[in-house]
This record gives C-alpha cells, sequence and structure tokens, in this order.
C-alpha cells in the first residue's frame, strides 16, 4: 500500500514539475493541478498509511487502531484553497489569451 | 489584563473581514460609499494597531494569548499577540492607510472589487502576524495571497496580466512547498502548534531529526520566495513594478511579511538543541547573493518601477544576511531596518506614479489601463474635482530626495540611523579589540556598497526626471495623492527623531524573541475561560 501511493505521489510529481515547465498556459495549469493532487496525496500520507479505519476518538479504544484526524482535516483545507487557487488562475489564463492573441506564458510565440 | 483589551487581539482579523463582507452587498457604482466603509475600517484598525502596540510596548508587557474556540492551546489554534507582532499590526495599519487613502484619488475606480481585495489582504496579514500554529499560517498567507492575485489585476492590461499570471504561478507553487514543509513536520513532531514544536523539536530522536529538518528547509523556501531571495527573486520586480501603484505600496509589506516568517520561526524553533541555527548559512549566503543581484538590477534599470523593484530586493537581502547572523544588537537594528525600508519603498512605488504621469509614458500607461477597463473616461468621479497641488514639482522633488537619501541610508532619515545601528552592531559582534571576522567584513562592504548603487541610481533617475526634463510638463497631482506619500516620509524623519526609545522597543523585542520559553510558556499556561465552560455545561444536560 505504501509502494503503490509513494509511486503515485512520485509520478504525479514528476509530469507536474514537467508540465509547470512548458511554454503554453494550458500546460502549466495542468502540471499545477497534478502537483497539487500529489501534495494534497503526501500530506494525507504523512498521517500513516492506514486503511478501514475511524478518525474518530472514542472512550476506552486504543488510539492507535485508529487514523490520524489531523492529516485529513489539513488536506480539506488544502483541497478548498487549491481548487478556488486554480480556478482564478484558469481566468487569469483566458484575461491573457484574449489579451495577447496567444497561449504564451509570456504572451509571445517564440521564434521559429 | 483586563477583559475587554484580551478580546482585542482578534479585533485586527474580524474588523476588515467584516469590512470585506460588508462591501459586497454595495454596488460598484457607490463608489463613495464602498470608499467610506473601506476607509473607516482601516481607520478602526490602525486604532486598533495602536492599542495593541500601547499595550506590549508598556513596562509589564502582558502575553497575549488568545485561545479561538477556547480550546486549549496544543488543541485548539491560537492568536498569540507579542512585541513583533504587535509591531508589525501597527506597521501594515499604517500603509494600509496611506496606500487606501492615495488609491482614493482614481485608482480604486479602475477595476471592480477594489476595497473587498483590499480588506482581505489586511485579513490575512494581520492573521499570518497574530496566528501561533503553523496550518493557520498557511490558511492566512493563502488567504492574503489569494487578495494579492486580485490587487496585482487591478486596472488589468496587458502588462499587468502578464506579470500577474507570472506572479500567480510562483506563489501557486510556493503554497505547494508550504504544505509539503508543513506536512513533514506534522508527520515527524506530531503538532503544528508553534510553541508546542519548539519545546518539541530539541527532544526529537535522530532518525527522525533529518526529515523534520527537510520539512522545515522545504517551508523555509516557501517564505524565502515571498521575501525573495535569490535565486527565487526573478519575478519580483516585474509584478511589482507592474502593479498599479497603491498596490505596490502595500505589497511592500508582502516580502516583509515572508522575513517576519523567517525570523518568528527561526528564533523560535532552532534557537537551541541540536537543530540550533539550522539554516542560517542559506540566510547569510543566500542573502548577500540577493544583495549583489538586487544592486546591480538597481544600477541597471531605466525605468523607475524596476529600480524601485529591485530596491525591493535590495532591502530584502540585508534583512536576510542579518537574519543568518543571528546576533541579538544586529538584529535589533535590523527590525528597525524593517520598518524603515517599508516605509520607503511604499511611499517611493507611490511617488513614481506621481512622476511618471508627467512623462509620456507613464501617462500612455494609465490611458490604456482606463481605456482596456472602459470607464475611466466617463466616470462620475473624474479627477477634475478634486484639489491640485500647488507647488507640485518642488514638493515631488524633495519627496523623490527624501527617498533617495532613505533607500541609500544618508543622514538625517532613518535610513542612516538603522543602517547605522546594524553596521556598529556587527562591528562589535567580536570581542573588544578583535577585528570582525570575514564573512561580516563582507556584508559591512555590501551593505554599504549598496547604499553607493542606490544613491548613484536614484542621482540619475533624479537629474534626468527632475532637471534635464525637456517637455517641461508638470504633473497634475491632487493633495490626496500627495499627502499620503509625505505622511510614510513623514514617519521615517519621526522615527529618526525617536531613535531612541524605538531601537529600546526593539531590543526588547529581540531580547524576548531570543528566549523562545517566555513565548512556549505563555501559549502552555494560557488558561480557558472557566465561566464560560461552567455555563454550557449547566445547559447541556
Amino acid at each position: 500500500m505504501e509502494l503503490v501511493l509513494s509511486i503515485a505521489i512520485g509520478l504525479m510529481t514528476g509530469c507536474g514539475v514537467w508540465l509547470i515547465l512548458r511554454p503554453r498556459t494550458y500546460q502549466v495549469i495542468v502540471g499545477l493541478s497534478l502537483l497539487s493532487y500529489a501534495v494534497n496525496l503526501f500530506i494525507f500520507g504523512v498521517g500513516g498509511v492506514k486503511s478501514n479505519l475511524p478518525p474518530i476518538l472514542e472512550d476506552g479504544v486504543d488510539p492507535a487502531s485508529l487514523a490520524d484526524p489531523v492529516p485529513q482535516a489539513l488536506v480539506l483545507t488544502a483541497i478548498v484553497i487549491g481548487f478556488a487557487t486554480t480556478a482564478l488562475f484558469l481566468v487569469v489564463l483566458l484575461a491573457s489569451r484574449g489579451l495577447t492573441g496567444n497561449d504564451h506564458v509570456d504572451g509571445r510565440n517564440e521564434p521559429k | 489584563m483586563n477583559d475587554w483589551s484580551h478580546h482585542l487581539i482578534i479585533a485586527p482579523i474580524l474588523i476588515p473581514l467584516m469590512a470585506a463582507a460588508l462591501l459586497l452587498f454595495f454596488d460598484e457604482r457607490k463608489r463613495t460609499l464602498k470608499a467610506m466603509i473601506s476607509l473607516a475600517s482601516t481607520a478602526i484598525l490602525l486604532l486598533v494597531a495602536l492599542l495593541l502596540f500601547r499595550i506590549e510596548s508598556a513596562p509589564h508587557s502582558f502575553e497575549g494569548v488568545y485561545l479561538l474556540g477556547n480550546w486549549a492551546a496544543p488543541f485548539g489554534i491560537v492568536l498569540v499577540l507579542d512585541g513583533l507582532s504587535a509591531l508589525m499590526l501597527l506597521l501594515a495599519a499604517l500603509l494600509a492607510i496611506a496606500t487606501l487613502v492615495f488609491s482614493l484619488a482614481r485608482w480604486h475606480a479602475v477595476g471592480a472589487h477594489f476595497h473587498s481585495m483590499f480588506q482581505i489582504l489586511l485579513v490575512g496579514l494581520n492573521g499570518a502576524f497574530l496566528t501561533g500554529d503553523l496550518f493557520n499560517l498557511f490558511v492566512f498567507f493563502e488567504v492574503m495571497l489569494a487578495a494579492s492575485y486580485g490587487l496585482m489585476l487591478h486596472g488589468s492590461g496587458p502588462l499587468r496580466v502578464k506579470a500577474g499570471m507570472h506572479y500567480i504561478a510562483v506563489n501557486l507553487v510556493a503554497a505547494l512547498f508550504f504544505l509539503i514543509g508543513v506536512s513533514l513536520i506534522y508527520g515527524t513532531t506530531g503538532t503544528l502548534n508553534m510553541a508546542d514544536l519548539a519545546a518539541r523539536i530539541p527532544q526529537i530522536e535522530p532518525d527522525r531529526r533529518m526529515l523534520m529538518e527537510a520539512g522545515a528547509g522545504v517551508l523555509g523556501v516557501a517564505f524565502l520566495i515571498k521575501a525573495g531571495m535569490w535565486p527565487l527573486c526573478f519575478w519580483l520586480p516585474t509584478a511589482y513594478s507592474a502593479a498599479s501603484a497603491p498596490v505596490a505600496g502595500i505589497f511592500a509589506i508582502l516580502s516583509k511579511l515572508g522575513i517576519y516568517v523567517i525570523l518568528r520561526l527561526t528564533m523560535l524553533l532552532f534557537s537551541d538543541g541540536p537543530s540550533a541555527g539550522f539554516g542560517s548559512d542559506v540566510l547569510l549566503f543566500g542573502g548577500m547573493a540577493t544583495l549583489v543581484f538586487g544592486t546591480i538590477g538597481v544600477l541597471a534599470s531605466q525605468a523607475l518601477g524596476r529600480l524601485a523593484g529591485y530596491s525591493v530586493l535590495v532591502s530584502s537581502g540585508t534583512m536576510l544576511m542579518v537574519l543568518g547572523i543571528s546576533e541579538g544588537t544586529v538584529s535589533s537594528g535590523a527590525l528597525l531596518y524593517l520598518i524603515s525600508s517599508t516605509f520607503t519603498l511604499s511611499a517611493f512605488f507611490m511617488l513614481i506614479e506621481l512622476v511618471e504621469r508627467g512623462q509620456d509614458a507613464g501617462a500612455n500607461v494609465l490611458a490604456v489601463t482606463m481605456e482596456a477597463y472602459g470607464e475611466g473616461e466617463d466616470s462620475p468621479e473624474d479627477d477634475e474635482d478634486g484639489v491640485t497641488m500647488p507647488g507640485t514639482l518642488a514638493i515631488l522633488g524633495t519627496c523623490f530626495a527624501a527617498c533617495g537619501i532613505l533607500l541609500s541610508g544618508l543622514p538625517p532619515l532613518s535610513g542612516f540611523i538603522s543602517k547605522f545601528a546594524m553596521l556598529s552592531a556587527m562591528m562589535g559582534t567580536g570581542a573588544i579589540g578583535t577585528p570582525p571576522d570575514g564573512a561580516i567584513w563582507t556584508l559591512i562592504v555590501l551593505v554599504i556598497l549598496s547604499g553607493v548603487a542606490s544613491l548613484i541610481a536614484m542621482t540619475r533617475v533624479g537629474i534626468r526626471t527632475f532637471w534635464s526634463s525637456l517637455e517641461g510638463t508638470v504633473p497634475r497631482v491632487l493633495v490626496i495623492e500627495l499627502v499620503p506619500v509625505m505622511f510614510l516620509l513623514s514617519l521615517t524623519l519621526s522615527l529618526t527623531i525617536q531613535a531612541g526609545p524605538a531601537m529600546r522597543y526593539m531590543d526588547t523585542t529581540i531580547r524576548t524573541l531570543s528566549t523562545p520559553s517566555i513565548y512556549i510558556d505563555a501559549v502552555r499556561n494560557a488558561t480557558v475561560v472557566e465561566g464560560w465552560k461552567a455555563k454550557s455545561q449547566e445547559a447541556s444536560p
């Protein structure tokens, strides 16, 4: 389980880094989304990979048999914020496309 | 401490938040009403910041720990007010009122929702200064960034959209670094409360320590991007010079926010134990590189806006370098430098717009902006009905000269006092009679050289703008635009006159910061309000 999770995070981070270094705005935003998925999974992973365990503390239950609720709360916040900023970035991309007439990140086509 | 002053701690977050929400109810056309609400909120904020500052600077300073939702410290989130955060709150409020008044002349009308975003920016700033919890810091950081994205694009136009896009992309990546750092620190220490972290980090086992330090390093990168450390700073001059004048004015404090967080976290988390001094080399050499880069940039820039952008880097570089040598008295000088340079840069950014208005290039940019937004020409509150400033060129010239003096660190203004305080403390870091070592000498030389470079650049631009301008057109400048600039510059003058008390305050602040146990004990010993709890327990059965 840990192996699958870490490979997934690594793969997404690799793709994300490659994409945000590309010259087209659409590639950059897909790269940013992939990176934020990877980071969200990473946050989820630092609480320990446990399946089928409730994150709710009850009296008389051993805390070791429970999932850590804090990373879950953190990841929820991170998802919401990431979603909002990605949406905002999309609007800026469209504005840039409208103002410059192309989708290069510097607003110009590279010399051929 | 009595009850009301305790609740005052959360007021710097609540006041602008409520104002921003209220502003959304009104249509964009009710500009005067929106401006009044925004102005009132900022004025109240300034009052609150002054009150908090007075409470903190009193001899028997209370440790202001505010437990949100009445939960005990490591479990709930806390707000902490100490000397440093009170100082930063006051700085932010003073800048806010100056830039807001400046924007009322014309800039607030060139785009939608200026006042709401401005207030939200203040929420984020104040929250980041007050919070005592790493994840809460992330949230406030994001609130501030989200508002700054909007403000960056305020006024629109191809230049701003392009610079804004780079700014947003860089800061989104920085936010991801922030998250990775925070989650690594949580994974290794099991807490996000800063006081709890500070107490736990010296006791952490060696096999986890490396991971924790990696997390702290990644976290640091996020703040260094904000502070503009070389090589993470290439976005900064473009973004700051493309932003509209009042926005660039308030942005002057955003890079200082990065420095504030680095100062706070290094002093709190890495002052003793096996991880002591973590990252100080990075700050020292990174600061040096930033200073060199900024100095070259200042000398090389043709446009005034870029000159100001590189001056931000010079000021960041100086601060980072000084934090890197982490020496008590030097740091208090640096704190004075932080205040002084923030006022200067903010005033300078606003002044640039006024000076360039008389020239063709600047006027054209503004005209294009107005055109792009589509309601510049027929806006009901055109600048015609404002009062223009008499003797405009003389006052502009004087303000420009004052900025030059401040940036290069010449007497009599506070740029000199703060650099003098830093340099004299650096000279004295070794034992008496022994000369300071190589790194310190390099540092002293770099700081002085950067001052000379600023002086050369400012003189050159000054001559070109005020003495040899061929067109001879005097820019139309309103009183309401010049007064904020003069206000900020007069603050630096009063900082010179009151240098003694100011230095004493900085010394006390740094001394408190370098004893993390004060902070830790204050947060840990903060008690929940019992009366409320008893009442709620009575009510529940």
